[in-house]
Formats: structure tokens, sequence, C-alpha cells
């Protein structure tokens, strides 16, 4: 618990229930400023509960969540304020089907942070441009594959310029073969020091850009490490087991 | 040659039109079907030759006919009829404005304005003049409409997308500045009571469509809203309209509200008739809108908020747009439905396009005529309403179409 200045993130004991059901359990994490840490475990573990509770599309109602030195209450000035810092990559892209793609990353710019519309529509360019998808820009979400979608939402979000970026799962629903341009983008942004939580099945992944592999299962954090400790020496049984499943 | 041959059969084969092959295939398969076949004819048969049997010889034509202004306008006065036709004019040169800057529909609509104009010109020449010869006629006048709206079609041309936002402004500003003229701004004043016509069922029917749209959209928000009390009453609300017919609660503002309101506050009939179809229309397009806001994937709201854009702000830019673009047949029925269930002020006692239809029918010059002049009057009345909802059904598939073109 020493420099915890450098902390971007601090959970801690967070818990969460739906209903009678515990979906996280004293959950307690911090996170350092441009440390990239991957999230895995079995469906139902918690995983996306538990990143969604940093930007509070879940509430949590037991323990203490600090981002960037905000503490997340139900002040929801307290909530914008970290959402403007936080962005978010869903497994649905989530996309804004009825704006174009150069609509869709400019949005939040202007009606958020108040730039001018010129300044952002230049801005974002720029990000399609470093996602590789400049040429779209004018077409609607709808008319672009799988892959392509899940890489304007990645340039939405780094329109905001955001400190931290949270990814839920952001390969699960794209065919094979798109995999890789989305892990080549995120693997882009880990090199470029921006603090990233994945919650991901793609181990290949974890393996190579990770500082830091985070277990969970039934709502609790079972084991963390480097990748390297965590894949070739797993200390608790239900980690091998959930290793031996997928890898 | 061979490039020909395997071009064409590229193509799926075109069968020929064969005549004796499609009515044996459509209408005489079976024994059964030919014996339907053969009755249904023989009716369609019956109805449409009586029907133009009677359009052709009847004489009571003359009756809708030499009634012109009353179904136009009603019983407006003859002295100040320069006021519609002003307010005419001011919706033919904001519709040529437009028809010029945005093309496609609303060209079309322009196109079908003048040709209004132009037709009722040739049915004005037809009637007797009028008593006392008015400066100027009414078909000039029409004539006049119809080279203001070509005119402005072409300056909407020349002019382009730089007047795109004068023109909204200027449609937003006609409705209030063709209420003043209708009323008798700059001279004699003009009592509601006297409006009627095709002129008081457009103003019912536009006043309810723009004043319950806004409300209808607030309504449905508010039933969405996580705040208890917004939430109660706009269910209480909308269940409440949504159980009773509309003629009672036209019934309820004209008769009953009367008796609540202290003696010397007197709102005007035509007022109370706007509120009544406003309040009713809203409380179903509140349910229509829920259904699109319902439709929207939470995903939509989640990365909206995840980008920092408020409850406010995901609303408007987000959730709405989508919703209403999804229910744009819907909304466009309920408009429809609005427009023609205006004739249900007739009852109450004012003189819109079917009141007219039922006064023309009682005047004492079509007395001789057997059977009285009632089906042409209605007849007509009938093709009014028709082309009008027909104009509005044709309008919304054009912009679902254009809204589709981009976004799947």
């Amino acid at each position: 618990m020493s420099d915890s200045s450098e902390d971007i993130i601090v959970c801690e004991n967070v818990s969460k229930w739906f209903g009678d059901f515990r979906a996280l359990h004293d959950v307690s994490i911090r996170v350092k400023k441009g440390e990239v840490v991957v999230v895995c475990g079995p469906s139902g573990s918690g995983k996306s509960t538990f990143i969604r509770t940093i930007n509070r599309l879940e509430e949590h109602q037991q323990g203490r969540i600090i981002v960037d030195g905000i503490e997340m209450s139900n002040d929801i000035r307290n909530i914008d304020a970290i959402r403007r810092e936080v962005g978010m990559v869903f497994q649905q892209f989530n996309l804004f089907p009825h704006l174009t793609v150069l609509q869709n990353v400019t949005l939040a710019p202007v009606w958020v942070r108040k730039k001018t519309r010129k300044e952002s529509e230049q801005r974002a360019l720029e990000l399609l441009e470093r996602v590789g998808i400049v040429e779209q820009a004018l077409k609607f979400p709808g008319q672009l594959s799988g892959g392509q979608q899940q890489r304007v939402a990645i340039a939405r979000v780094l329109a905001m310029d955001p400190r931290i970026i949270l990814f839920d799962e952001p390969t699960s629903a794209l065919d094979p073969e798109m995999v890789k341009e989305v892990l080549d983008v995120m693997k882009t942004l880990a090199s470029e020091g921006i603090t990233m939580i994945c919650v991901t099945h793609e181990m290949g992944f974890a393996r190579e850009v990770a500082d830091r592999v985070v277990f969970m299962d039934r709502g609790q954090i079972v084991e963390e490490g480097t990748p390297e400790h965590f894949f070739t020496n797993p200390r608790h049984e239900r980690t091998k087991l959930f290793l031996s499943q997928i890898l | 040659m061979a490039t020909e041959v395997s071009q064409s059969q590229t193509r799926a084969p075109q069968p020929g039109i064969d005549v004796p092959g499609w009515l044996r295939k459509n209408l005489f398969s079976t024994w059964y079907n030919s014996l339907i076949s053969i009755v249904l004819l023989v009716i369609v048969f019956q109805v449409v030759t009586g029907f133009f049997q009677w359009a052709f010889t009847t004489e009571g034509w003359i009756a809708a006919a030499s009634n012109g202004r009353l179904i136009l306008v009603g019983r407006y006065p003859a002295a100040e009829l320069w006021r519609p036709q002003l307010a005419l004019a001011l919706v033919g040169l904001l519709l040529g404005l437009s028809g010029g800057v945005w093309r496609g529909i609303a060209q079309a609509l322009t196109i079908g304005f003048a040709g209004m104009m132009l037709v009722l010109t040739a049915l004005w020449t037809q009637l007797p003049p009028a008593n006392p010869p008015a400066p100027l006629t009414t078909e000039l006048v029409l004539v006049g409409i119809a080279v203001l709206v070509g005119g402005a079609y072409a300056a909407g041309r020349a002019g382009g997308e730089r007047l795109r936002w004068p023109i909204i402004a200027g449609w937003f500003l006609a409705y209030p500045t063709i209420i003043l003229i209708l009323q008798g701004f700059g001279g004699t004043t003009v009592p509601t009571n006297l409006w009627g016509g095709l002129m008081l069922t457009m103003l019912l029917a536009v006043s309810g469509i723009v004043l319950s749209f806004p409300l209808g959209v607030l309504l449905a928000l508010g039933r969405r809203s996580n705040l208890p009390v917004v939430k109660f009453f706009c269910v209480v609300y909308i269940e409440l309209i949504r159980g009773v017919p509309l003629i009672t609660v036209l019934f309820m503002a004209q008769l009953m509200l009367p008796l609540f309101l202290p003696s010397e506050v007197r709102i005007d009939a035509v007022v109370r008739a706007v509120v009544a179809v406003t309040l009713f229309s809203a409380a179903y397009l509140a349910e229509n809108v829920r259904g699109g806001l319902q439709s929207i994937p939470k995903g939509q709201v989640e990365a909206a908020r995840a980008l920092g854009l408020n409850v406010v702000k995901t609303t408007l830019l987000i959730t709405l747009p989508q919703a209403l673009k999804a229910v744009i047949p819907v909304l466009v029925g309920q408009f429809i439905s609005l427009f023609k269930d205006t004739s249900l002020v007739a009852i109450i006692g004012l003189l819109d396009l079917l009141g007219v239809a039922r006064a023309i029918n009682t005047q004492p010059e079509w007395l001789g005529f057997p059977g009285g002049v009632w089906r042409e009057t209605f007849f007509v009345v009938a093709v009014i309403y028709w082309i009008f909802s027909f104009t509005m059904s044709r309008s919304s598939r054009q912009i679902e179409a254009n809204l589709n073109r981009g976004a799947r």
C-alpha cells in the first residue's frame, strides 16, 4: 500500500448485490497510473460487474471506490466528473446507429468537453486515422464490420482524452478474423501509457501486454500477479482449473 | 456473341404478359374459385356502373360547387376574404421556398400545392361571379398564389443551403402570424365563430399536431421517469384520457368547463376545441413514443452515460431521436386520425369541413332536389379529407425512406 499517489484507481472492499445474489464480494484492488490490468475468470464471476462499478454503470453498495482522486458517491457531479476521465469500450460496441462514424466520435467532445465542432472533427479524423478507418468517417455504424465498429468505439473513447479506459470483453462479439485488428489497436494504446483495465478471454493479449492479471471467481478476486507468474505458476486450484480449460 | 449470351443469363427469366394464363391462375383455378370470381365481378360491375351513373347524371354537385367558399372558409365575411387568401399565400411562399431548398418530399408537396391552386381556379371560373364583385376575383388570387409558389421555388433553388434556417424560422413564425391575420389584425376583428370549413379543419388539425407532439413526448418521458410523483401523474393522465372517447373530452371542454370557470372568464370555442383535441391526442402520442423509447437497447444509454453525457443530453441526443425515428409510421397514423377526428367538432356546433357539409344539406335551395344533395356534398368532403390524409401518409413513407438510406 505504499506510494499511493501513483494509484489512479483504488477499490476497497467493494461489494454489490443484485437482489439476494452477491455479485461482488469485498473486491479490493489498486491500479497504478499507466498500468494495464487484465481481468479474467469464468462467466458470471463478476468481472464485468466489477469494472462497471468503476464508472458507476453499476452502483456498489459497500466499500469505497476512488478514481483519479475523486471518491465515488451518490453525488451526480462526482459521477459525471469520473465519467469524463474514464472511457469504456463495450462488448456490443454500442455505437449510436443514427449518427455517422464522425458524429459518434465528436459527440462527447462537443457536448461534454464543449469543444468547437471544427476542432473536434479534426481530432476525430486524427483518431480514426490512428485506428485505421478514416475512410469510413461519413458512413453509419450499420455499414461497418464488427471489427471496424469496435475500432470506432475505441476512437470515440479516445476523443475524450480519458486517463483510464475500461474494456468490457471488447473482442467477444467479433468474428475470429476481426479480433486481431482490435487487439492491435489496444496494444498500441497500452504502449502509450494509458491506464487500462480489460475484461477479456484473450490470454495471448494478457500474456503479451498486461502488467498484471487478475483472476476472479464468484465475485471475489482469487489470485493476481504478473502474467509470467499467473500463467506458469498459479497458486490456487480454481485458477489452475480455469487455465486448463481455456488454454 | 458468347458474352451477350452469358450476360442475358445473369438475369432472372422475365415471364411475358399472358392474359389468359394469368386469369386462369389467379381467378379460375378451381370451380369454386371461378364461382367466387364471377359473383364478385358481377357485384363490382354493379357498384361501379351504379356509381358512375349517379356521378354523371345527378345535378346535386351544384350544391357543393356553389358553396365553394363555405366549404373552404366557412362563414368568414366576404369583405375580409383577403385574410385567408393572405394566409394561404404565406403558406405557399414557405412551401415553395422549402421545396426549392430541400427538394424531395417538400418539392412534391410544392407541386401538389400549386396544382391544387390551379384546380381550384378552374373550378372557380365555373361559378357565377361574386356579388358584390370583389376588386380581386378569387380566380386571380389563386393563380397569383400558384405563381408565387413557383417563384418561391425558383428562389429556393437559387438560394440553396443558406436559406435553411431562415425558412425553418419562417415556419415557426407562420403559425402565430396566420392566427393573427385571420383574427383581423390591423382591421375588423373576425370572431372565431365565423371561421369554418377546410380552414377551420386545417387550423384544428395543425394546432392539435403541433401542440400535442411536444406534450406527448414529455408525457412519454415522464412515464419512464424515476421520479415517482411525475411518473404517477403521467400514468394517471394517459390512462384516464385513453379510457374515454374524444367526443366526451370535447363535450367536457365545450359544456362543462364553463360551469367550473367563473362566469366572467369566457374561453373561445375554437380554443377549447383545440385544447381538447391536443390533450386527447397527446395521451395516445405518449404511448406511441414510449413504445419507441422501449425499443432502444440499454447499451445506448450506457454508452452515452459512460461518455459523460448527462441524463438530459442522453435523452435529447441519443434516445429520443432513435425512438422517434422508429415510430414515425405510428406517429403519422396518429396525426392522420387526429386530422379526421377534428370532424367531431361539428357535433359541438363548430362549422368545420363536416359541419359545413351538414349546413349545405339543409339550405332551402336544395329542397327541390329528389332525395336531397347530401350524397354529393358528403362525397366532395370525403374526397377533400382523403387528399390530405393520403398526402400525409405518402409523405411519412418518403421521410422514412430518406432516414433509412444511410443507416441500416
